[in-house]
């Protein structure tokens, strides 16, 4: 790493230690969430949610599935949100944006040769645009990994800058790759890095490759966000991604996200779950609170 | 009563009876006997019980001439397996916590209380007399326990912060030397086998071994105890088979750290140490012994099968 | 609450109003446990009434209410208690191969581990500790403890190299209320593995899970005498320093009372280990890694309501990041929850007692008297029963009594510092030597002040961590003698040279 880009990025970066970051992350884990706050959670999950499918055997039909899904997640009982937003490929914008009609669901697209990022930027830039124009309403971005582990952090952050120009109105999210940076020192740097580019939201990963979001990841994100918010005022969203599968690990994560940032970030506007089997779950969660009793998928529409 | 009378009451009696599989010349067995499921003994390779690859089998016989079992003769590709399997487990069983290892080992030793009479029966099939059975599965109990106890504590006695002349914090430490092959005691079938096999798990290694021929039931019947004793697969592989053919891979493979020889043969000591030459693993020899003697378990077996980690670290601000 | 201050206006954080307010309760169920309504003293194997008829209350901090009745011992009960233990050193566990008892003392940590969840809530209820600390630290570590010992009963030569050794005899043990069965654990284990007999004291108001030991080591038919449990106060605690058929005395508790044993002891040949007092110092370089270190400061104070003898309670934060450090330390504060100790989201539970909460008002008046500035976490604290919110106290120095005494209680101390040595001389600076902690990212620089920090046990990047492989204990008037590990031993052996 140059000299240069230490004290232009990194000269708030602190070291992080991966037991210290374990043993806080247990301790969050330990919390027991009963009752009434696991209802409230669970619902506030359910609005948190940006329902995915990133297939390359994906088709219109899929797409349209999930539209419904995210609009309607289970009618039959009251109360329960709609999702925060759809999240597809370029291609599959159109589709999206037509079936979700005046709802309030919103279309996130991945761009910037997704999930990989290994091609030019100028076509990159192109695709945002592209995706933009379709009607997308975010951009799900993903940095250049191999520049970042060879400590090209300036070229990281030039086209972090590109991309989010390339956004317009859409708010831009920064998917780290956090599988691929192998130390939280890295997500540390990458997260600073990203936020000071412009990033609306950093994310953690492609769900392509484990391992995907973590809590520990997760955690030192969060706080480099609060460092980021005490620093300038600006507040930035996150966006854990993949292998949350089960309403137990996503209150958990809220847990973690209201324990280091607070009340202000438990809004759809900050923070978001990238799943898509995660919905049928916190479904069957607030059923079981609801009657006492255990459910079965068997009652939960798949799509 | 004369003899005629005699057989015919028997006869009479046997007619009257008329239970299947009765005998009247097995001593003791009673009259209604009912029939018994027979025990296969297979393999242990990771965590499973398959049949030896080559389908071999020995008969093993006691010292009267019944058969006891179908014993599987291994094969080198069983053990190839077997190292396979080892490999594969030994980061993660050395990467436990000494607690854990040392409950572990707890655990076996309480489920093999549990089975003692099991395990003492199967001696006697083999033709060990019922109270030496029973003593050796005592001993091998509590050597169990002692060897649990050494878990969290050999690395304190055997490791040292050094006082180098310059400014550097300087330590060392044991650490497994990974995967071990071992030919097991001929002379028993359960104390031997235990005394070399807890040494060197405890340490972290991972083993290969190949049971006595002449008292193999044991060593399989061992493998269900460590299957049930939350023992990781692939830890503790257990083969039985001919001594003579296995001997070669057991000591020439190159992906094996250490090979333990039980016994005096000096020729087979010799071929083991040309092997072990190839990898420079470590040959380990111990010549036969009294198991039974306190002088046979001990620390300095555990670290017969550990390396020595020195680590250096400046000191200042 | 006072407003904070924040440069360029930006608010700060908010917490527990999201998503409905604060955590519903998560009480941990208490309906499997047994306790009886009264405990006699355990002496020779048996539950035995208390010579002068006399119990006491044990009561649960959290409500006031009263758990159970416990026997108080005294002179003739110890007089009992010690023949008992010294008949059964010279005629049963002196006699005894070592493997076996290495196997009743393997039996005993069994049988913790399977009634763990009981003894935790039982702990929680007597002491007012948060369950989730019980469950999760107190009560595995004590396990763990006989466990590791238990494998050193048959091993004890390679415990002593170049000597032989022989076990004391009889021990005397007095234990303190902050961590009951710990404490137990930490004084019954070595000793027995050791070859010597034991009678413990618990503490007057935590007696509850060492009285349920002593079921236990019948269950494990542990043979009669071999260990005694006598409850009682101070003077019960008296009456066993001062038997004449003790040969050892093992305390934990207060320096004052250290003192006052050892003064006693002189002049007898009864030997001694004694771990005291403490006022550690947490020290914050500006290369640490900074938020894992506030976590460090949290865990170090508020973890056991700071009931801690080796609690970081004097923190020393690099003056570059100093306020950076504080407004971090605010912000986890407010999600620390002080209430009910049977609730699993409870991270600091009851003041053990009406006594030591009188004495943590005390020092925080004291505190503001002299100049320093006080401030507490916003959280509501339940009606009933015994509580104090963490607290910080800055604008304080070296020579502030809140700095020098300890206090025993979620009280922090802060004071800043420009270099190393600076650091370094003003941590030893106190008369104690219990711990301390050191929060960096360079590696040359830990071993460095580690080695010249004055105290028995150093944390580096972690505090208030504890194995029983470790040994533990202090320099100076921390006390003398370890607890724990291969060290651990040596306070119950006779070394023959």
């Amino acid at each position: 790493m140059t000299a240069d880009a230490t004290l232009k990025f990194f000269s708030n970066t602190p070291a992080i230690d991966l037991a210290g970051v374990e043993e806080r992350v247990v301790r969050l884990t330990r919390r027991s969430i009963k009752k009434d706050s696991k209802v409230q959670a669970l619902k506030l999950a359910m609005s948190m949610l940006d329902l995915t499918t990133l297939e390359a055997k994906d088709t219109p039909g899929k797409v349209i599935q999930l539209c419904n899904k995210a609009m309607h997640p289970h009618d039959a009982v009251p109360g329960i949100p709609p999702v925060a937003a759809v999240c597809v490929y370029p291609t599959m914008v159109h589709v999206a944006k037509k079936a979700l009609g005046k709802s309030k669901v919103k279309v996130a697209a991945v761009a910037t040769a997704f999930p990989g990022g290994m091609t030019r930027k100028k076509l990159k830039v192109q695709e945002t645009k592209w995706a933009v124009e379709e009607g997308a309403d975010e951009i799900d971005m993903v940095i250049s990994r191999g520049k970042f582990l060879a400590g090209e952090y300036t070229y990281v952050y030039d086209e972090i800058a590109e991309i989010k120009a390339a956004c317009g109105k859409a708010h831009l999210k920064v998917i780290l790759e956090t599988g691929e940076l192998s130390t939280l020192d890295n997500v540390r740097r990458a997260s600073d890095l990203a936020m000071q580019a412009g990033a609306d939201f950093i994310k953690t990963s492609t769900g392509k490759i484990q391992p995907a979001a973590t809590l520990p990841v997760t955690l030192v994100m969060l706080e480099a966000i609060r460092d980021y918010y005490y620093a300038t005022g600006k507040k930035i969203g996150m966006k854990p991604a993949g292998g949350i599968a089960t309403s137990k690990l996503a209150i958990q994560y809220l847990v973690t996200l209201r324990e280091t940032l607070g009340d202000g970030w438990l809004t759809p506007s900050l923070f978001r779950f990238g799943a898509s089997s995660l919905a049928n779950d916190i479904l069957m969660q607030i059923l079981k609170q609801q009657t006492g009793v255990y459910q079965s998928i068997d009652y939960f529409s798949k799509d | 009563m004369a003899d005629e009378e005699k057989n015919t009451v028997r006869e009479t009696e046997e007619a009257r009876l008329k239970v299947p599989g009765s005998n009247g010349s097995e001593g003791g067995k009673s009259k209604k006997a009912r029939i018994e499921v027979m025990k296969t003994y297979k393999l242990f390779i990771d965590g499973k019980f398959p049949r030896t690859e080559s389908g071999r089998y020995t008969v093993l016989k006691d010292n009267a001439g019944h058969s006891l079992a179908n014993v599987c003769r291994a094969s080198r590709k069983d053990f190839r397996e077997a190292v396979v399997a080892a490999r594969k487990a030994q980061a993660g069983w050395a990467a436990k916590s000494a607690f854990l290892k040392g409950q572990i080992l707890y655990r076996i030793a309480e489920v093999l209380e549990g089975r003692k009479a099991q395990f003492a029966d199967e001696l006697v099939q083999m033709d060990t007399p019922q109270r030496v059975a029973e003593a050796e599965v005592r001993l091998a109990i509590d050597r169990l326990v002692y060897y649990a106890g050494w878990s969290d504590k050999y690395m304190q006695v055997f490791s040292s912060v050094n006082p180098v002349e310059s400014p550097h914090f300087n330590f060392s430490m044991p650490e497994p030397t990974g995967v071990v092959s071992v030919l097991a005691p001929q002379e028993t079938g359960l104390a031997g086998l235990i005394s070399t096999i807890a040494p060197a798990i405890v340490g972290g290694n991972t083993v290969v071994v190949l049971a006595s021929e002449k008292f193999p039931l044991s060593a399989i019947t061992f493998g269900e105890v460590l299957h049930s004793s939350d023992v990781p697969g692939g830890v503790v592989n257990i083969l039985t088979g001919n001594h003579v053919e296995l001997l070669a891979h057991f000591s020439n493979h190159m992906d094996v750290n250490a090979c333990i020889y039980c016994g005096d043969d000096a020729e087979q000591i010799k071929t083991v140490q040309v092997n072990a030459a190839l990898n420079v693993k470590r040959a380990v020899i111990y010549p036969k012994n009294d198991w039974f003697e306190s002088g046979s378990q001990s620390p300095y077996r555990i670290m017969d099968l550990q390396e020595i980690k020195t680590t250096w670290h400046p000191v200042g601000f | 609450m006072k407003k904070r201050i924040i440069k360029n206006k930006i608010s700060p954080l908010s917490f527990n109003g999201g998503w409905g307010g604060s955590y519903a309760e998560a009480p941990e169920s208490a309906d499997h446990i047994q306790l009886k309504d009264t405990y006699d003293l355990f002496i020779n194997g048996k539950f035995t009434a208390p010579s002068s008829g006399n119990y006491f209350d044990s009561i649960n901090p959290a409500n006031e209410k009263r758990l159970a009745r416990v026997a108080d011992a005294n002179e003739k009960d110890v007089d009992k208690a010690v023949a008992a233990a010294n008949h059964a050193y010279e005629k049963v566990w002196s006699r005894m191969p070592a493997a076996e008892r290495s196997k009743y003392i393997y039996r005993i940590a069994r049988i913790m581990q399977e009634r763990a969840r009981e003894l935790a809530v039982i702990e929680s209820l007597d002491g007012g500790k948060p369950i989730r600390e019980s469950r999760d630290i107190d009560i595995p570590l004590a396990s763990a403890h006989f466990f590791y010992y238990a494998g050193w009963a048959d091993k004890l030569d390679y415990a002593t190299p170049g000597a032989k050794s022989k076990p004391v005899g009889v021990a005397g043990q007095i234990i303190p209320w902050n961590f009951p069965l710990l404490m137990a654990a930490w004084k019954i284990a070595p000793a027995l593995a050791a070859g010597n007999t034991v009678i413990l004291k618990p503490a007057e108001t935590t007696p509850l899970t060492a009285l349920k030991l002593a079921e236990i080591i019948q269950e494990a038919e542990l043979p009669d005498g071999v260990v005694n449990i006598l409850s009682g106060a101070g003077s019960t605690g008296a009456a066993l320093v001062n038997h004449p058929g003790i040969h050892k005395i093992a305390f934990t508790g207060s320096t004052e009372v250290g003192k006052i044993i050892q003064k006693s002891l002189a002049g007898t040949s009864k030997r001694y280990s004694l771990e005291l007092g403490g006022k550690a110092a947490n020290i914050i370089f500006e290369d640490a890694a900074i938020d894992q270190a506030v976590e460090g400061i949290v865990n170090g104070i508020f973890f056991n309501q700071g009931h801690v003898c080796c609690a970081g309670s004097r923190l020393f934060v690099q003056e570059s990041i100093a306020n950076t450090v504080m407004r971090k330390l605010k912000d986890r504060m407010e999600t620390l929850i002080v209430g009910d100790p049977l609730d699993k989201n409870t991270d600091i539970g009851a003041i053990n007692s009406k006594d030591q909460l009188e004495k943590i008002k005390k020092y925080v008046k004291i505190g503001t008297s002299e100049g320093g500035a006080c401030y507490q976490s916003s959280c509501s604290l339940p009606s009933k029963g015994y509580w104090f919110r963490p607290t910080l106290f800055t604008n304080v120095s070296q020579s502030s009594r809140i700095v020098q005494e300890e206090i025993f209680g979620p009280v922090l101390s802060i004071q800043t510092f420009r270099t190393t040595e600076e650091a370094i001389e003003k941590a030893n600076n106190i008369p104690y030597g219990l711990s301390g902690g050191v929060w960096t990212d360079k590696g040359s620089k830990i071993f460095k002040v580690t080695s010249q920090i004055r105290a028995g046990v150093i944390w580096a990047n972690t505090y208030n961590k504890f194995d029983p492989t470790s040994p533990f204990g202090g320099y100076k008037e921390s006390g003398m003698g370890r607890e724990g590990g291969l060290h651990g031993l040596m306070p119950y052996l006779e070394i023959q040279h």
